[in-house]
């Protein structure tokens, strides 16, 4: 990210961030940054509502209207946000457990009712501040400090987890695809609808070493050998699939209402019958 | 002028609440709460405010904080069992200083309880249900009129005091119907604006008391005004700032921005007090019976009075202590084991006795069991 | 040279080391990102470290 959009876009003082070293959540939200400067907003129109974990405390740093809420809870408070002023562009930061676990059942429903928020999950597998227990994104057979037998529960694919909720756009990236990071996460805010971008990260501290995937430049590395382009991964056999996953944007859709546009409808229907 | 109509608790909350301007509303169904919500679904968008239901409780108090953020007054309403569900919510809200209204009619429980009989188990929770220490304000009517009074009073005191204020209603008076008179339009009825920062942007700390009130302004979202709300320990930027030193001064402003201004906050309604040598304690709903038992004890000549608080918490300390130098005994009445009550004996502190009328089978007192007790306190004590 | 460090951000992860392609880029022994020595003109500007880099402490400076 270019240092001028750093000076723009972050509060003054409080960098260095909190992140570990070679953690992915930095690159994300620079991502977030150059993504919102290529959209020309003003920053008194965003707002970055983000829940709790690691990537959470990305909202802090961010010269915006932000908030740094619950564990699992910022798409519900997005969503009143969103409701109460339309015109605000609000995106929501979250990780893999804050989003798929605690806050699994919001996710879900903020997706069914296609409400114009543009969702970025952070996705390092791992419950990071807590120092590494497993997450519904995990993938089955990892080490965790909460399965040290390794996890056998199957991991969520949150895109698909998402369209089938209804979400109208979904994407994937990875911090080694970061021009595709900013790329799918400006389509996502451009998409009027709920918008969800999984953005893969990597834990060097509690994944990677748990599960000896070698240093934070190593495990961008794996993200470079696994992520497939769309295009690419479409022609790919199951075999040739396994153990990967494919990047770009994944789906898109406008045959549904936007929820606060359905809203007004909604008035327009209690104000003509009065 | 105003229309008389023969109203619901829990409609003449909602009515209540459009007329203070609460244009959002946020929840999700549980009996003996959910003609609020209902009404609401079809007042909120005739007056072009917006209501959501929601997957669960706490999304509900979730999209209230979110409106309010955005500078709209929000409201959600419940039961026990979804007042359980908001704590973590309500805590948020009393920590980031977001202010909203989050009604509790309650029901017989733990648990699921007895959804459609009248309890007042949820007292202590309306206080102490969040993690970690924290003021909230209490507010409980007893009377159709009085939701709609007590509604527009919680409103005015969140925004006041930039805190989540809870009506704390029971099934009595949820789904009691009465006689109200409301006047014909809302539009000349105050609608308490929240104070918003005059300073300019840069200038401008969220958590920083400018006025000696304690209470910061709070600039909407999206006007201009770029700030960060979190639910960590913060200084007065509103980052977060765990030291010692931070953490007491936040908790410290957090509890005197109201117990400075209990004079304001603290509501009561004395009946027939004023030569009474007992005096009945009694609430809410359960406060209906003390009027008629009072009434009653009168007549055979006892000198009681009630003592109603309307503010629930913060504890009317001053007024029961008082109360505890005027007359010789306290009946406390209430629709649970006794919680208040624990309360009362504290204020009171051993200078006269102070007996409990309790009631938790699901029903609320008769006026003649109610006498009973007042005569079981006096001693059959005759003027 | 046409790179500018800030080291106060560094946290020496290494990622701009490992995906340099010119290899002008070493982690010193205060785990910090450096330029190496006899590298200081090898630079070709392709970004790849300003890109990747997760704490905004590298960027490619453009040409006065």
């Amino acid at each position: 990210m270019k240092e001028e959009l750093v000076e723009k876009y972050f509060r003054p003082g409080r960098l260095p961030h909190l992140w570990c070293p070679g953690c992915g959540h930095g690159i994300i939200t620079g991502a977030i940054v150059q993504a919102i400067d290529q959209e020309g907003w003003s920053k008194d129109d965003v707002a970055i509502i983000s829940g709790i974990g690691c990537s959470s405390r990305a909202s802090g740093y961010l010269d915006f209207n932000t908030a740094n809420t619950l564990h699992g809870r910022a798409l519900p408070i997005a969503s009143g946000l969103k409701m109460a002023n339309p015109k605000l562009h609000v995106i929501v930061v979250s990780g893999d457990g804050d989003c798929t676990a605690i806050g699994g059942n919001h996710l879900i429903h903020a997706a069914r009712r296609n409400i114009d928020l543009t969702l970025v999950v952070f996705n390092n597998s791992i419950y990071g501040m807590t120092g590494g227990q497993y997450s519904p994104m995990t993938p089955v057979g990892s080490k965790a400090t909460t399965a040290p037998y390794m996890t056998i529960e199957e991991d969520f694919d949150l895109p698909s987890l998402a369209q089938a909720a209804g979400a109208t756009y979904t994407a994937r990236a990875t911090t080694y695809h970061t021009q595709l990071l900013i790329d799918v996460i400006k389509k996502g805010m451009e998409h009027k609808g709920f918008s969800l971008i999984e953005a893969v990260s990597a834990c060097p501290t509690n994944f990677g070493r748990q599960n000896k995937m070698g240093a934070p430049a190593l495990m961008m590395d794996w993200q470079r050998q696994h992520g497939v382009p769309l295009a690419a991964w479409n022609k790919m056999t199951e075999e040739q699939r396994a153990g990967k996953f494919p990047i770009g944007v994944l789906s898109e859709r406008t045959d549904r209402k936007e929820y606060t546009e359905a809203y007004d409808e909604v008035i327009a229907r209690a104000q003509a019958a009065l | 002028m105003g229309k008389v109509l023969l109203m619901q608790g829990n409609s003449a909350v909602v009515e209540g609440a459009i007329s203070a301007g609460v244009r959002f509303y946020g929840g999700y169904p549980i009996t003996p709460s959910t003609e609020i919500a209902e009404g609401m679904a079809k007042r909120l968008p005739e007056v072009g405010g917006k209501f959501m239901q929601t997957e669960d409780e706490l999304a509900g108090m979730g999209a209230v904080i979110g409106a309010s953020l955005a500078g709209v007054k929000g409201m959600t309403a419940t039961s026990g069992p979804g007042f359980s569900l908001k704590q973590e919510m309500l805590g948020l809200a009393c920590s980031a200083e977001i202010p909203c209204v989050v009604v509790d009619v309650q029901r017989v429980g733990p648990a699921t309880g007895q959804p459609t009989s009248p309890s007042q188990g949820d007292v202590m929770q309306t206080r102490w249900g969040t993690h970690g220490d924290h003021w909230v304000i209490v507010v409980s009517p007893t009377s159709v009129p009085e939701c709609f009074d007590l509604t527009r009073r919680a409103v005015e005191l969140s925004e006041t005091y930039r805190c989540p204020v809870i009506l704390l209603m029971d099934e009595i008076v949820g789904h009691m119907r009465e006689r109200i008179e409301l006047p014909e339009s809302y539009d000349d009825l105050p609608k308490f604006p929240r104070k918003v920062p005059s300073c300019a942007p840069e200038d401008y700390l969220a958590y920083r008391d400018v006025d000696g009130t304690k209470v910061p302004p709070m600039a909407p979202f999206g006007s201009g005004y770029r700030w960060h709300v979190s639910g960590l320990v913060h200084d007065e930027t509103g980052f977060p700032k765990g030291t010692p030193s931070a953490t007491r001064t936040s908790q410290d402003r957090l509890r005197t921005k109201l117990t400075d201004r209990l004079d304001d906050i603290i509501m009561t309604e004395s009946y027939r007090m004023e030569d009474a040598e007992y005096a009945v304690i009694s609430y809410g709903g359960a406060a209906r019976t003390a009027y008629d038992a009072v009434d009653a004890a009168r007549e055979q000549g006892i000198k009681v009075g009630l003592f109603r608080p309307v503010t629930i918490w913060p504890f009317a300390e001053k007024e029961i202590a008082g109360l505890s130098s005027k007359v010789k005994g306290i009946l406390v009445h209430e629709l649970n084991c006794g919680q208040y009550f624990l309360e009362v004996e504290r204020a009171v502190h051993g200078k006269i006795p102070v007996t409990l009328y309790a009631k938790y089978d699901n029903e609320s007192a008769s006026p003649e069991e109610m006498l009973e007790e007042i005569k079981k306190m006096t001693g059959g004590a005759q003027a | 040279m046409s790179l500018k460090l800030i080291t106060k951000r560094c946290k020496g992860c290494g990622i701009c080391t490992f995906f340099c392609p010119k290899k002008v880029l070493v982690i010193t022994e205060l785990n910090k990102a450096a330029i190496a020595e006899g590298k200081e003109n090898d630079c070709i500007k392709c970004g790849q470290c300003e890109m990747r880099c997760p704490d905004y402490a590298i960027f490619v400076e453009k040409e006065a």
